[in-house]
């Protein structure tokens, strides 16, 4: 039989008596782009760092391809095609936007402890970097510093690093958040491009519900650290519970 | 050819280029330009600390790794020189025996230190080698039966490498050319050999990693890097560095003890050297080490002619007094962290902040 590209099995987590992630159950299969909505503080990047391995969780399991990864360091998980895109900008923040991106290149190619040879020398390294770099738009960057540069071109980098890392799992938190209006489709191509590989599956965590309905396939709700609603987008958006649990918070507060 | 030689990783500015070549041509020919024995000294412990400060910023400058365990790796290849030395008697096979003892030494010292503490956060890896370098310190100074305690070894270096060794009957340039200026080109070299290493592993795709852990560890293991592996071979290969160029300074010296190659001030040393020179670029080290082992030799000299100057003068001859060096020294490395916060490198680069 065959196993789903990624699975959680009451997956739990608690910081003292607080339960961030209650439980969780939920099969990713290859090929589809699921959502994951709820309102702030339902535990959507606490259930990422789970799956990509910056917490570790207090019971159940994660699944790779039906490998129990849930104990293992996140390097590690990365090399199984764990790929994460943070929601904070997360990168080399004094290296250029091109070494940030060589960096991971190099490291899927299994280049790091190489020791005597140029880094500059590699010359597929660097062509497949400068690839991505034209795919996401930032090619005219591509030798300014990072810190340098404006938040929206960072937010780029960011998504252009996960797909450097050619994961079989894409993990994106917010990936549009700070961006100006005409940034932002570049960016969401990108995603909906991953979306024709029916090796891989992509989660998104969005608040953007115009994005969701434009590139979900599927949505899971999660309230208070618990899934509570999993369907097609308008089913789910639909649904009396995550009317209540959702979008009725959403409306109370402003962003 | 050059480019390739120094990896790819030029000086990027003029004037640091020409400062560079300067310590380049005075240190291959310091012997002829700067005839005399303390001159001679001074010119083989720049090229040591060189070695040794550029090993040091591998870890600090490139990693972001704090250690005080640096003069521990440093003594280790000095005390193998020594011991191997002795044991041994006089003779290249004990110089090559224990410099090659005294690497692996450290490497081990290091894969151990650095797996045990570098998986959890780096101020606590600080904290260890702290207590560890101090451990060695003691240890090397109580095991008097091995290590000579306080008073170190002494011990001889082959005939070819000392001025008994005549090559030439007559001077070139004013200068003898016996074992002893052989013995400093052993230094000159080997420093040079080493930093040329160091410029390698910098900007090999494993120096690329380093920069990447410093910046952003978090990241890094995200993209798949195992840190805790990095660490450690930056660490290890840090360590070996020292011990070598611990080595040479024990058969510059033809003596070990605990003040020359053990003791905290060096440890302090080093990093004033790596901050001065600034962190990260390998060139620091070259920059730092021979501006403040100059300072360091000659700015009491310095003062003597300055306090003379103006000894008709009230107060001013007490603060030049040349006791007072250390405060000088002090003053001026305030200044240099204060006006160049990145360093003489980073400034000549015109890096912003």
């Amino acid at each position: 039989m065959s196993h789903p590209l990624l699975a959680t099995k009451d997956l739990t987590v608690r910081f003292g008596g607080h339960v961030a992630v209650d439980a969780i159950s939920c099969v990713f299969p290859a090929g589809e782009l699921t959502a994951i909505v709820g309102p702030n503080g339902a535990g959507k990047t606490t259930y990422f760092n789970l799956i990509s391995g910056q917490i570790t969780p207090t019971a159940g399991s994660v699944q790779v391809a039906g490998e129990e990864i849930s104990r293992l360091p996140v390097a590690r998980r990365a090399e199984r095609g764990i790929g994460r895109a943070f929601q904070l900008t997360n990168l080399f923040p004094n290296l250029t936007v091109f070494e940030n991106v060589r960096l991971v290149i190099q490291s899927k190619a299994k280049k790091g402890f190489d020791l005597f040879s140029m880094a500059d020398d590699h010359v597929q390294i660097r062509e497949d970097a400068d690839q991505v770099l034209q795919n996401v738009n930032l090619l005219a960057q591509r030798d300014t510093i990072v810190s340098a540069l404006p938040h929206g071109d960072q937010r780029k980098l960011e998504v252009a690093m996960l797909i450097a890392l050619d994961p079989l799992i894409y993990m994106f938190d917010e990936p549009t958040a700070g961006m100006s209006a005409d940034e932002a489709p570049v960016v969401l191509e990108l995603i909906e491009q991953l979306k024709n590989d029916q090796t891989k599956c992509v989660l998104l965590v969005e608040h953007k519900m115009d994005v969701i309905r434009t590139l979900a396939d599927r949505i899971i709700v999660l309230h208070n650290g618990a899934l509570v609603a999993d369907g097609d987008p308008s089913t789910v958006m639909s649904s009396s519970i995550v009317q209540e649990a959702y979008m009725g918070k959403a409306l109370g507060h402003v962003e | 050819m050059l480019k390739h030689i120094l990896s790819g990783d030029m000086p990027r500015s003029k004037i640091l280029s020409l400062v560079l070549v300067v310590i380049f041509l005075g240190l291959a020919f310091a012997p002829f330009l700067f005839p005399g024995t303390r001159s001679l000294d001074t010119a083989a412990r720049i090229c040591i600390f060189i070695a040794l400060v550029a090993s040091y910023d591998l870890l600090l400058g490139y990693t972001g790794i704090v250690s005080f365990a640096h003069t521990m790796f440093f003594g280790v290849g000095a005390y193998g020189v020594a011991l191997a030395s002795v044991h041994m008697g006089r003779g290249f096979d004990a110089l090559i025996a224990g410099t090659l003892a005294g690497a692996l030494v450290a490497a081990i010292l290091a894969a151990i230190i650095g797996l045990f503490s570098l998986r959890v956060r780096a101020i606590f890896f600080a904290m260890i080698t702290l207590a560890v370098a101090t451990a060695v310190a003691v240890l090397f100074s109580q095991m008097s039966g091995i290590t000579g305690g306080e008073d170190g070894l002494n011990f001889k270096i082959p005939r070819a490498q000392t001025s008994a060794q005549k090559y030439l009957a007559d001077p070139v340039l004013g200068v003898k050319i016996n074992g002893k200026l052989l013995n400093y080109y052993l230094m000159f070299f080997g420093s040079l050999a080493l930093i040329l290493v160091f410029l390698r592993v910098v900007n090999s795709p494993f120096g690329r990693v380093l920069q990447a852990i410093r910046e952003n560890e978090f990241r890094a293991e995200a993209v798949g890097y195992k840190i805790v592996f990095f660490r450690t071979g930056a660490s290890i290969i840090s360590a070996v560095g020292a011990a070598v160029a611990g080595s040479l300074y024990a058969i510059w010296l033809r003596y070990v003890g605990p003040d020359t190659t053990l003791s905290f001030e060096i440890m302090i040393d080093i990093l004033l050297m790596v901050v001065i020179g600034g962190m990260g670029t390998i060139y620091g080290a070259v920059i730092g080490a021979t501006i403040f082992v100059i300072a360091q030799n000659y700015l009491q000299n310095l003062m003597v002619v300055a306090a003379d100057a103006t000894s008709s003068l009230p107060l001013l001859p007490l603060i030049f007094n040349p006791d007072r060096w250390l405060l000088w020294l002090g003053i001026l490395f305030v200044l240099s962290v204060y006006f160049f916060p990145k360093g003489v490198v980073g400034r000549l680069r015109g890096e912003r902040k």
